[in-house]
C-alpha cells in the first residue's frame, strides 16, 4: 500500500504558499482566485550522484544529469551546466535541439509552463528532447522547491518575477552543487582539487544579465556562448535570428529600418484585442491562409461567414502570411471584390533578380524593377478584370490585418547559385542568402550563413524565425543539410522533413518492449484442457483454435506486412461461413508502454516508393505479427454467417490461433479463380469469397457508395539495390482487389457497430463528411458548359449515379478523370471519438455507411491498434486501459494520428512525383528525341496557360504560353491559341493570306503534350516541362 | 490557462505542489463557540467549514419528534464570499438541500440517537471558504463538532475525496483538479471499517472505482488519526485548564501543549 500523508502548510508562510488574482472570464465577469502551494524540499537536483537528494526509483540513471557537466566549453573548464531562460526556448529550439551542443540542460518549472503557456508545439518539442536518449536535460521544479519558490512582489511584471525566479534558482543550483560536491574524507586529494561544475544562466535579457552579474551568477549569451563553443561554426548557424538581438553590433540601425518601411511597407498588425472583438463582432474573420500555387501573389482564406473563399490579392494584402497560418482577414465592400486571377504567375521568372542583399539597401535599382514588374502584373490584371469578370466569379476580396496562429515548420530549401554574390561562393563570411523553398506555397526565406558555398547544389532544412515589418521576406535560419540536389537519399529524406514523418530508427526503450524471443517466438503449443497457470494457457486463454481452417492472404506482390487473411467454407445448414483474420497486434503493442507511444506518434507506417517508415518495429511488423503462410500466428478474428445472397445472418468477434495456408498475390489469386482445372478447397474457397464479395459489392453500390478515382500509378523499378525507376504504369484493378477490399470493409463496419455499442463515449471511429455543394460548382459548370452532362450532387447516391454517366464513348479515361476531379471537391476522411461529435455526423460519404471505423490493418495504422483494443475489451477479452475511457485522451490521440494520416498520404504522393519524374527521365534519355509524348487532358484553362493532366502517368503540369498571343474566354474555359506552324504554311502560300491559324483549347479537350525533364539552370532541380504538340505546337509560344 | 494545467505532471507533482497520494494541510479548531453545544472549524487547504451543534435538546416541533430516537437536523449555508465569484444561494436551493440530507444520513447510522428519544439535535454547517472537497470537510467538521457536543457517537466518520487522472489515483482534490477529473467521496468509519457514505457525481470506470476507493478508505485512516489528537489535545487543554481553577496554576504546561 502506498504511503499517504498530510501535507503541512504553516499559517505565517501564506505569503509564499497562496496566491491570489482575479481573471476574467468569458462573459466578461471577474473571478477571484484563490490557489495555494506545498513547498517541499524533496524536489530533487537531478544531478547524479548528489547526496541529498534522493534518487527515485522509477527513473533510470540514464536520465540523471553527470555530475561533472560537460567540460568541453573552454570558458568553464570545471564543467558546466546550462540554465536557459524561457525566450531561449521560444526561440533557439533547433540550437538546443542539436547533438553539436553538448552541455547538459537544466530545464526550470517556471520556464516550461512559460513556454507552455506560449507556444504548445515548443513545449511538445522541449518534452521530446527532455525523453529523447542522447540528451541530458532535466526538468527543476523550482516553483516547488521551498529554497527557489518566490512570489512576485509589488510593483513587479510577471516577467521579471520569472526573471527573478530563474536567477534565484541558478544561485541555488551553484550553492547546492558547491556544497554537496565536497568530496568525502575517504576520497583522493586529487578530487579535492577538483572545482565544481558551474550552472550558467543563458539569456539574451540584456537587463537579466546584468542583475544576474550584480548578484555573481554566471551568466552569458546564447551567441556568445556559442561562439566560444567547439562546435561553433555548426551551432552559429543554427543561431537564429531574433528581434532583440544583443549587443552584437550585427543589428541594423533604427535609420535602416526606417528606410526599409518605408520602401516596401506592410501594414502593422492590428493589436490582439481589436481582433478577438473584431471576429466576435463579426467584422473580421479567423481561418487558415491557403497560398495558391499557381500565383504566388495570390492567396486565400475560408471562413464560415463566406461560402467562397476570402481573396487576398498582393503582397499587401497578404500581408505576411505563410501557407498555413491561422490569420484573420478583414473583408472589403462589395465593389472592391474580384475574381480570382486566371493567370499563372511563377515566382521563379518574375523575381528572378530579387536579391538578399537588397534588404541593406544597396540594390535599390535592381529590387525597384522587381517590384515595379510585380505591380504591373497586378495593375494588368485589374484592367482585365473590370472588362470581362463575371459577378457570380466574384469573390469577397480582403486583406490581413493579424495573425492568430503562425505555422511555422522547418522547409526544405535550396538557393539559386546565380543569386550569390560572387565573393559569397569561395569566403566564408556571414552572407545574406534567400533560401528557396521547393514548396511553391512557401515565400522564399532570408537567411545569414557562413556556409554559403558549401550549400550551392544542397538541400537544406531551413526554419523561418520572423517576419519583420518593412522587409520582404521573412526571416530563417539554417537547421541542417541533407544532402545534394537530385541525389535519391537527400530527396527522400527532405520528403519525409517537408511532411513531419518521423523516421529515425526506434529507441533502446522502444526495442525493449519487443518479445525477448526475438524472431524465435512462436505460438505456444495448444495447452492440456485444466492447464490454467502455464505460459502455453495464459497465451491461449479464450483463443479460438483456428488452424483446421483454410486460411489464405491476397496482397500486392512484395508485401511482407500482412495484416489481414481470409476464409469461406459451406455450412450444413446451406449459409456460407465467411472469416477476415488480422493479425493481433494488441497482443504485442500494450497500452501505455513506451513502444505504444512510439507508434502513437508516428500514426501511421508511410509508404514511399523504394522505402517503408514502419510505425512498429520490423520485427513485429513484418514477423511477429505478420500472417505469413505456414506458420501459426495470432489473431483477431471476425467471423460472419451469411446467406448465398451474402445477407449477415450473425456475426462473431473472437481472438484466434490460425495457420495460413497461403500468401497470393492479386495475381495470383485471380488466376487461380479462374482457372477451371483446379478444383481444390483452397480454391473453391477464393471462387466463394469472390461471389460472396460482388454480391456485397452491388449492396453497396445499391445503397449509393462512390466509385472514386485517384490517379494512382505504379513505379517499376530497376532492381532492389539501385532502385532507379525504369517505367511507369498504371495500377491495374482485379477482381480479387475489389474481393479483399469488400470484405475489410464488411470487417470494419461490423467492428464499428460493436464498439460503438459498448463503447458509445469513446469508441474509434472514421467518418466522411459529406462536402458542401458549393465545392461542386465549378466542376458541374464545366461539365455542363463543355460536355453538356450534369452532375446531380445532392446525395452520394445520386453523385454516384450522374458520374456513370459521365462517359464519353470514344475515351474510357473520360470517366476516370471527372471521378479525379469530383474526388477533388471531396472533403477528406478524419477519425473522431464517437462521444465528441453528434451521432448525426457519424456516417461515410464515400462508402455511404452509417457508421465505420479502421480495424483491419493495425500493423500500418495506430488507429486500428485502439480499435483492437475497445474490440477486445467489447468482447470481454482483456479489460480496457483506463486511457481509452477517457474521451479527452482517445480525441488528442486522433487528432496526432489524423494529421499523421494527412501527411503520410501527401508524402506518398510526393514520392511518387518524384520517381515518376526520374522515370521520365529515364525513358527520354532512352529516345533519341529527349522527351516523351504522351496524351493529355486539359483540366483547367489559365490566361497564358494550360492545366494538364497526364493520366497515363498520374502527372499534372502546365503548359505556359506567351500572353499577349493568346485570347482567353473564361466563360466558356476555352483558350484561343494561334498555329504558328500553320500560319506559316498558309504565309509561304503565293497569294499569301495574312490571317492566322487560331485553334481554341478548352477544358476535358484531349491534347498530346512532350514532357521534357530539364535541369533547371536556376534552380538545379530536375523540372518537368511540358509543351503542346498536338493539335498546335506550342514550342515557339 | 484551463487546458494549459497540467494536473499531474511528468515527475508527479500535482498543480499545486502535492504528490498523488498528500493530502492538504488539515486544521482543526475546537474553541467554544457562543451558545452552541459543541463546534469545530476545520480547513482542507484553503476550504473552510465551521460547524456549530445544539442538543440534544427538546424537538421544537411535534411532527419531527421521534418516539424512539432524536431527530439530526441538517442545516447547511454557503457564504456568498466562499467562492471566487459572489453567488448568494437561498436557503431552498437544491444543491444545498442534497448536501444536508447526504450529511444527515451519513450521520444517521452512527450518532446514537436512540438514547435520546423526543429529542432533536440541530446541525449547522457553514462553509467560509471553498477550494474542491466541500462535502469532505462538511463530514469531518461535523464529526468533531459532534464529538465536542458530546454527543454519543459509534465512531468518528472521516470523509475523503479521491479522484483519477488518466490512470493515476489522487487524494483530496482540489476545485481545479474537481472540475476536471472523475471523483469519489468516501467516509468512512475508521475503527470498524465501515463506509457511510460513497458519492459520485462523474463517470468513472468500475476498473478503477475499486482501486480509488480502498485508496480513500486507507486516506480516511489517517484523517482519523489527526482527528483524534485534535480530540486529545482539545481535551487535555481543557482538562489543564479546570486543573488551573483548582488552584494548581501549570502555566508552562499549558504554553507547551498550546504550540505542540
Amino acid at each position: 500500500m502506498v504511503e499517504i500523508t498530510i501535507r503541512k502548510r504553516l499559517r505565517d508562510e501564506a505569503v509564499v504558499t497562496q496566491r491570489k488574482f482575479f481573471k476574467k472570464t468569458a462573459r466578461g465577469r471577474v473571478i477571484k482566485v484563490l490557489r495555494e502551494r506545498y513547498l517541499r524540499t524533496d524536489v530533487v537536483c537531478g544531478i547524479s550522484g548528489c547526496p541529498v537528494c534522493p534518487e527515485s526509483p522509477s527513473t533510470s540513471s540514464l536520465e540523471y544529469l553527470p555530475s561533472s557537466g560537460d567540460t568541453t566549453h573552454p570558458n568553464y573548464a570545471n564543467g558546466h551546466l546550462i540554465l536557459p531562460d524561457t525566450n531561449i526556448f521560444l526561440a533557439q529550439m533547433d540550437l538546443l535541439e542539436s547533438s553539436n551542443l553538448r552541455a547538459p540542460i537544466i530545464v526550470l518549472q517556471t520556464v516550461l509552463e512559460e513556454v507552455r503557456h506560449r507556444s504548445l508545439p515548443l513545449y511538445n518539442r522541449l518534452m521530446a528532447l527532455t525523453r529523447s536518449d542522447d540528451k541530458r536535460v532535466w526538468i527543476f521544479y523550482n516553483e516547488f522547491r521551498s529554497e527557489t519558490a518566490i512570489v512576485r512582489q509589488e510593483g513587479e511584471t510577471p516577467n521579471d518575477r520569472n526573471d527573478r525566479g530563474i536567477r534565484k534558482a541558478t544561485a541555488w543550483y551553484n550553492s547546492h552543487i558547491a556544497a554537496h560536491s565536497q568530496p568525502s574524507k575517504a576520497s583522493s586529494v586529487m578530487q579535492s582539487m577538483k572545482k565544481p561544475p558551474v550552472v550558467v544562466l543563458i539569456t539574451d535579457d540584456v537587463a537579466n544579465r546584468r542583475k544576474a552579474e550584480e548578484e555573481r551568477i554566471p551568466c552569458s549569451s546564447l551567441r556568445k556562448y556559442i561562439e566560444t563553443a567547439k562546435e561553433a561554426v555548426q551551432l552559429l548557424d543554427l543561431l537564429a535570428s531574433t528581434g532583440s538581438q544583443d549587443d552584437d553590433g550585427e543589428n541594423e540601425t533604427e535609420a535602416d529600418r526606417l528606410a526599409a518601411i518605408a520602401k516596401d511597407a506592410f501594414d502593422e498588425y492590428l493589436p490582439t484585442g481589436v481582433l478577438s472583438a473584431g471576429i466576435k463582432s463579426g467584422t473580421l474573420h479567423q481561418g487558415h491562409f491557403h497560398a495558391n500555387q499557381y500565383n504566388y501573389l495570390e492567396g486565400s482564406v475560408s471562413v464560415p461567414a463566406h461560402t467562397k473563399p476570402i481573396l487576398l490579392v498582393g503582397r499587401a494584402n497578404m500581408n505576411r502570411a505563410v501557407h498555413g497560418d491561422i490569420v484573420c482577414v478583414e473583408v472589403y465592400p462589395e465593389s472592391e471584390w474580384r475574381a480570382p486571377g486566371d493567370e499563372v504567375v511563377e515566382r521563379d521568372t518574375t523575381l528572378k533578380n530579387d536579391d538578399a542583399g537588397d534588404e541593406e539597401g544597396e540594390r535599390e535599382d535592381e529590387d525597384g524593377g522587381d517590384a515595379d514588374r510585380e505591380r504591373e502584373n497586378l495593375q494588368k490584371e485589374r484592367e482585365q478584370e473590370k472588362q470581362d469578370v463575371l459577378e457570380k466569379e466574384r469573390q469577397p476580396t480582403g486583406g490581413v490585418v493579424g495573425i492568430i496562429k503562425r505555422n511555422w515548420r522547418p522547409t526544405v530549401c535550396h538557393i539559386d547559385p546565380l543569386m550569390l554574390p560572387p565573393s559569397a561562393s569561395t569566403s566564408h563570411a556571414l552572407v545574406p542568402l534567400l533560401a528557396i523553398p521547393t514548396s511553391p506555397l512557401l515565400p522564399r526565406i532570408r537567411i545569414r550563413t557562413r556556409q554559403a558555398p558549401s550549400l550551392i547544389s544542397q538541400k537544406f532544412l531551413v526554419s523561418i524565425d520572423s517576419w519583420p515589418i518593412g522587409k520582404r521576406h521573412p526571416e530563417g535560419h539554417l537547421v541542417r543539410r541533407l544532402g545534394a540536389v537530385g541525389d535519391k537519399g537527400a530527396e527522400q529524406e527532405s520528403l519525409l522533413l517537408e511532411f513531419g514523418v518521423v523516421y529515425a530508427p526506434f529507441g533502446k526503450r522502444v526495442m525493449e518492449c519487443l518479445p525477448s524471443e526475438g524472431d524465435k517466438w512462436v505460438v505456444p503449443p495448444k495447452p492440456t484442457p485444466g492447464d490454467t497457470s502455464s505460459p502455453a494457457a495464459v497465451e491461449w486463454r479464450d483463443r479460438e483454435d483456428l488452424r483446421q481452417l483454410l486460411i489464405c492472404s491476397i496482397d500486392p506482390p512484395g508485401c511482407q506486412d500482412i495484416d489481414d487473411a481470409l476464409h469461406a467454407k459451406h455450412l450444413p445448414n446451406g449459409n456460407i461461413e465467411a472469416g477476415v483474420h488480422i493479425a493481433d497486434v494488441s497482443r504485442f503493442v500494450l497500452a501505455d508502454t513506451p513502444m505504444d507511444h512510439e507508434a502513437a506518434a508516428r500514426g501511421t507506417t508511410v509508404y514511399l516508393v523504394d522505402k517503408r517508415i514502419d510505425m512498429l518495429p520490423a520485427l513485429l511488423g513484418t514477423n511477429l505479427c505478420s500472417l505469413r503462410p505456414f506458420v501459426e500466428r495470432l489473431a483477431f478474428s471476425a467471423i460472419w454467417e451469411m446467406t448465398p445472397e451474402a445477407d449477415i445472418v450473425n456475426v462473431r468477434f473472437t481472438k484466434s490461433v490460425i495457420a495460413s495456408k497461403a500468401a497470393f498475390t492479386y495475381e495470383e489469386a485471380q488466376s487461380r479463380k479462374d482457372d477451371p482445372h483446379l478444383q481444390d478447397d483452397l480454391t473453391k474457397g477464393i471462387r466463394l469469397l469472390n461471389e460472396l464479395a460482388r454480391k456485397l459489392k452491388a449492396k453497396r453500390m445499391a445503397a449509393g457508395a462512390l466509385n472514386l478515382a485517384s490517379p494512382e500509378v505504379k513505379i517499376h523499378l530497376d532492381s532492389a539495390e539501385s532502385s532507379d525507376p525504369i517505367d511507369v504504369e498504371q495500377k491495374e484493378m482485379r477482381e480479387t482487389n475489389s474481393l479483399v477490399e469488400e470484405f475489410m470493409l464488411l470487417a470494419n463496419i461490423s467492428v464499428a457497430q460493436k464498439i460503438q455499442e459498448t463503447f458509445p463515449q469513446t469508441a474509434v471511429l472514421r467518418r466522411h463528411l459529406p462536402p458542401p455543394s458549393t465545392n461542386f460548382e465549378k466542376l458541374q459548370d464545366i461539365l455542363m458548359k463543355r460536355k453538356g452532362m450534369a452532375l446531380d450532387v445532392s446525395s452520394s447516391g445520386a453523385l454516384a449515379a450522374s458520374l456513370d454517366k459521365c462517359i464519353l464513348p470514344e475515351e474510357p479515361s473520360f470517366n476516370t478523370l471527372v471521378r479525379i476531379m469530383a474526388t477533388r471537391c471531396m472533403l477528406s476522411a478524419e477519425y473522431f471519438s464517437s462521444g465528441s461529435v453528434g451521432r448525426d455526423t457519424f456516417g461515410h460519404y464515400g462508402l455511404a455507411s452509417p457508421i465505420y471505423t479502421h480495424f483491419t490493418s493495425p500493423i500500418r495504422r495506430y488507429a486500428d491498434v485502439l480499435v483492437h483494443r475497445q474490440l477486445s475489451a467489447a468482447i470481454g477479452y482483456s479489460p480496457l486501459h483506463a486511457t481509452l475511457h477517457s474521451k479527452t485522451h482517445v480525441e488528442r490521440l486522433l487528432e496526432v494520428v489524423n494529421r499523421r494520416h494527412r501527411m503520410a498520404q501527401m508524402a506518398g504522393r510526393a514520392s511518387v512525383e518524384f520517381y515518376v519524374g526520374l522515370a521520365l527521365k529515364a525513358r527520354g534519355e532512352a529516345q533519341t528525341s529527349k522527351s516523351v509524348l504522351e496524351e493529355a487532358f486539359v483540366i483547367r484553362t489559365f490566361r497564358n496557360g494550360l492545366g494538364v493532366f497526364v493520366h497515363k502517368l498520374g502527372l499534372e503540369g502546365l503548359v505556359m504560353f506567351k500572353r499577349d498571343a493568346t485570347q482567353f474566354d473564361a466563360e466558356n474555359y476555352t483558350i484561343v491559341v494561334p498555329d504558328n506552324a500553320s500560319s506559316q504554311k498558309a504565309k509561304s502560300k503565293p497569294n499569301g493570306e495574312e490571317d492566322e491559324v487560331k485553334v481554341a483549347i478548352s477544358v476535358f479537350d484531349k491534347v498530346t503534350v512532350r514532357i521534357e525533364v530539364e535541369k533547371d539552370k536556376n534552380t538545379q532541380r530536375g523540372k518537368v516541362k511540358m509543351t503542346l504538340v498536338q493539335p498546335v505546337d506550342s514550342s515557339s509560344l | 490557462m484551463g487546458s494549459r494545467v497540467d494536473l499531474l505532471n511528468h515527475a508527479g507533482y500535482r498543480e499545486d505542489g502535492r504528490t498523488q497520494h498528500e493530502l492538504r494541510d488539515f486544521t482543526v479548531d475546537l474553541s467554544k463557540h457562543g451558545h452552541a453545544d459543541g463546534a469545530a472549524a476545520v480547513t482542507h487547504g484553503l476550504t473552510h467549514v465551521l460547524v456549530t451543534v445544539f442538543g440534544p435538546r427538546e424537538a421544537k416541533s411535534r411532527a419531527q419528534t421521534m418516539h424512539d430516537r432524536a431527530n439530526l437536523n441538517v442545516e447547511l449555508t454557503i457564504a456568498a464570499f466562499s467562492a471566487g465569484e459572489r453567488r448568494k444561494r437561498s436557503r431552498g436551493d437544491k444543491r444545498i438541500l442534497e448536501m444536508a440530507a447526504t450529511i444527515k444520513s451519513t450521520f444517521e447510522p452512527v450518532v446514537q440517537t436512540n438514547l435520546y428519544p423526543r429529542s432533536q439535535i440541530d446541525i449547522f454547517v457553514q462553509v467560509l471558504q471553498q477550494d474542491g472537497g466541500l462535502l469532505q470537510a462538511c463530514i469531518n467538521a461535523t464529526t468533531l463538532a459532534l464529538v465536542n457536543a458530546g454527543v454519543p457517537m459509534l465512531d468518528f466518520v472521516c470523509a475523503v475525496t479521491g479522484g483519477v487522472y488518466s490512470t493515476s489515483p489522487m487524494l483530496d482534490l482540489t476545485l481545479l483538479e474537481e472540475n476536471d477529473v472523475p471523483n469519489v467521496t468516501v467516509a468512512v468509519m475508521p475503527k470498524t471499517g465501515k463506509v457511510t457514505l460513497v458519492t459520485m457525481e462523474t463517470r468513472l470506470h468500475v476498473d478503477r472505482f475499486e482501486e480509488i476507493f480502498r485508496l480513500a478508505c486507507a486516506a480516511a485512516k489517517v484523517l482519523h488519526k489527526e482527528m483524534k489528537d485534535a480530540v486529545r489535545h482539545r481535551t487535555a487543554e481543557l482538562v489543564s485548564a479546570m486543573g488551573a481553577g483548582h488552584g494548581a496554576p501549570d502555566r508552562e504546561n499549558t504554553m507547551i501543549m498550546d504550540e505542540s
